[in-house]
């Protein structure tokens, strides 16, 4: 259904992508795009989208190639990674305006029963907390039924109860044929939903397989300690200072309060992250 | 376009910025035709807080606008709708929202005064054309700086050096071009050099159409001079007109190479 060949990307002299190919064919499948801050996953979601356009490559969506179009977004739902929206209109007002850019079906009054936002319809977005807006931008997200599902940090700020749903209502939408594209940071989330890991690191595609599969390449035992090792050697092959990077990947992964802190709290994840790539780098 | 346009304006009428500016129009209307009670002076003074004002509001306006409404727009560039008509949408959205703030708190106590029974109508009338063509170009303007620099306080800087030049500085160089160059006929080159500023051209469309010499200043007595009165409002008029479409012009094209 998507096919990238040879994407490259920079931002000025910085490269992003260097020249990623990769397909997305079985249907009812969930991908999650890893990687550490920088290491290109919001970039290519959005290439597929057409909001960043290729330095170089090809994408093609259901076999044709989306340079200069635009209708073959009615075939993507996607999920932006900040829910900010126009502060006077309120959730009703919102949810009628992207229907009335889109058209067709929707299923909105079922989401928004799942997520509990029948009390918000009449308030101004303004006013609704960081959560709550979030789960506008699911309702947002889900309410049409493209085949197609792209979502950029699903879980954040999302209260327990609502990670649940979200989690259900993703499985639910994979038994239904859909290909679903996800990144987070959220190990647990990825090890719990993922089919297949795409691992991005500076640009190119360092592994792509099944969660096992990445284990046992990097003879780990979770999947949170193989992305921590893969971090790891990378920086020991950038800096050659083994014994200061292991240290570190004790420190971070091997921390169970850590690891516990972390969940549902997207912000923790990217910390962390962001700590590995300026060591890397 | 339309919907867009629709939404966008369906939120900048209710937000509170436009509401103060409305109020502020509002007031000082009411004031100024409560003390002169002449309807000609009033329209003279109003005429120099819009030449000023409009352009600086709407340029604040159009810049805060565009970078708040960021996130907003990657959600709608996921939508299947071109890109032009994005920010097309979201900028006539919020050059009508700024204009209906003139007409309405200009218009309201003018109206309620008799300007039908009085002879300013069509005075009144280019008074308030002048607003909403320098609303529009002043925020097209802010929205293409904001749109070209990622950079908030970059944009916001180069956002208000754009009407401090326009409002202020273009008039300085030109004096002093004027000095320097005293001893040649500077005529034709006054007159074209004013219409490269829209806060120019505006003062002097409307000095023309109210025929007050005194008031016209260097440039505004040169295209008289040249152009007669008809020829030179229609002249004003279809430059300012380009102006408005100008920054349209150079929002579809950045916009169609940019990464969001």
């Amino acid at each position: 259904m998507i096919a990238i060949e040879q994407l490259h990307k920079a931002y000025g002299k910085l490269p992003v992508l260097k020249g990623i190919s990769l397909e997305f064919n079985a249907p009812g499948r969930i991908t999650a795009i890893l990687g550490p801050n920088g290491s290109g996953k919001t970039t290519l979601m959005k290439a597929i989208l057409g909001m960043v356009l290729p330095d170089q490559g090809k994408i093609m969506v259901e076999g044709k190639s989306i340079k200069g179009q635009w209708v073959y977004r009615n075939r993507i739902d996607y999920l932006p990674q900040i829910a900010r929206f126009p502060e006077n209109l309120r959730v009703r007002e919102l949810i009628a305006f992207i229907h009335d850019l889109r058209q067709g079906e929707t299923r909105e009054a079922a989401l928004i029963r799942l997520f509990g936002l029948d009390a918000h319809l009449d308030k101004r977005l303004g006013n609704l907390s960081g959560g709550t807006k979030q789960k506008v931008n699911l309702v947002l997200a889900f309410m049409y039924d493209s085949p197609i599902l792209i979502l950029d940090e699903p879980t954040s700020g999302l209260d327990p109860i609502a990670m649940i749903r979200l989690k259900e209502l993703i499985q639910a939408e994979k038994k239904r044929g859909k290909l679903i594209l996800i990144t987070t940071h959220i190990i647990n989330f990825v090890e719990e939903m993922a089919d297949e890991i795409v691992f991005l690191l500076e640009g190119n595609i360092y592994f792509r397989g099944s969660q096992d599969e990445l284990k046992t390449r990097v003879g780990e035992t979770s999947l949170e300690r193989a992305i921590a090792s893969i971090l790891g050697a990378e920086k020991v092959e950038l800096n050659g200072k083994a014994h200061l990077s292991s240290q570190y990947g004790d420190a971070r992964y091997g921390d169970a309060k850590y690891g516990d802190a972390k969940y549902g709290d997207a912000r923790y994840g990217d910390a962390r992250y962001g700590v590995t790539t300026k060591e890397s780098l | 376009m339309k919907k867009i346009f629709k939404y966008t304006l369906y939120d900048l009428i209710r937000s509170r910025w436009t509401l103060f500016y409305l109020g502020f129009f509002l007031l000082l209307t009411i004031v100024l035709l409560a003390f002169s009670g002449d309807v000609s002076k009033v329209i003279i003074s109003l005429m120099n807080v819009v030449l000023i004002l409009c352009p600086l509001i709407a340029t604040m306006f159009g810049v805060m606008y565009a970078y708040n409404s960021r996130e907003f727009t990657e959600l709608l560039l996921a939508q299947p709708i071109p890109r032009t008509s994005i920010f097309w949408g979201q900028y006539f959205g919020l050059g009508v929202s700024l204009s209906l703030s003139i007409l309405i708190g200009i218009g309201g106590p003018f109206l309620f005064y008799g300007l039908f029974a009085s002879s300013e109508i069509w005075n009144f009338f280019i008074l308030i054309v002048i607003g909403v063509l320098l609303s529009l170009i002043f925020s097209g303007l802010a929205f293409l700086i904001a749109l070209r620099n990622e950079n908030r306080i970059k944009g916001f800087g180069l956002a208000i050096l754009t009407w401090l030049f326009f409002a202020v500085i273009y008039d300085g160089l030109m004096l002093l071009l004027m000095v320097i160059f005293r001893e040649y006929p500077l005529e034709p080159l006054a007159l074209s050099l004013s219409l490269f500023n829209p806060i120019d051209l505006s003062r002097i469309l409307i000095l023309l159409k109210l025929d007050i010499s005194a008031l016209m200043g260097y440039t505004g007595a040169v295209f008289q001079k040249f152009l007669g009165t008809g020829l030179g409002i229609s002249i004003a008029l279809f430059v300012l007109l380009g102006w408005v479409g100008l920054p349209a012009f150079a929002i579809r094209q950045v916009a169609a190479r940019k990464d969001f």
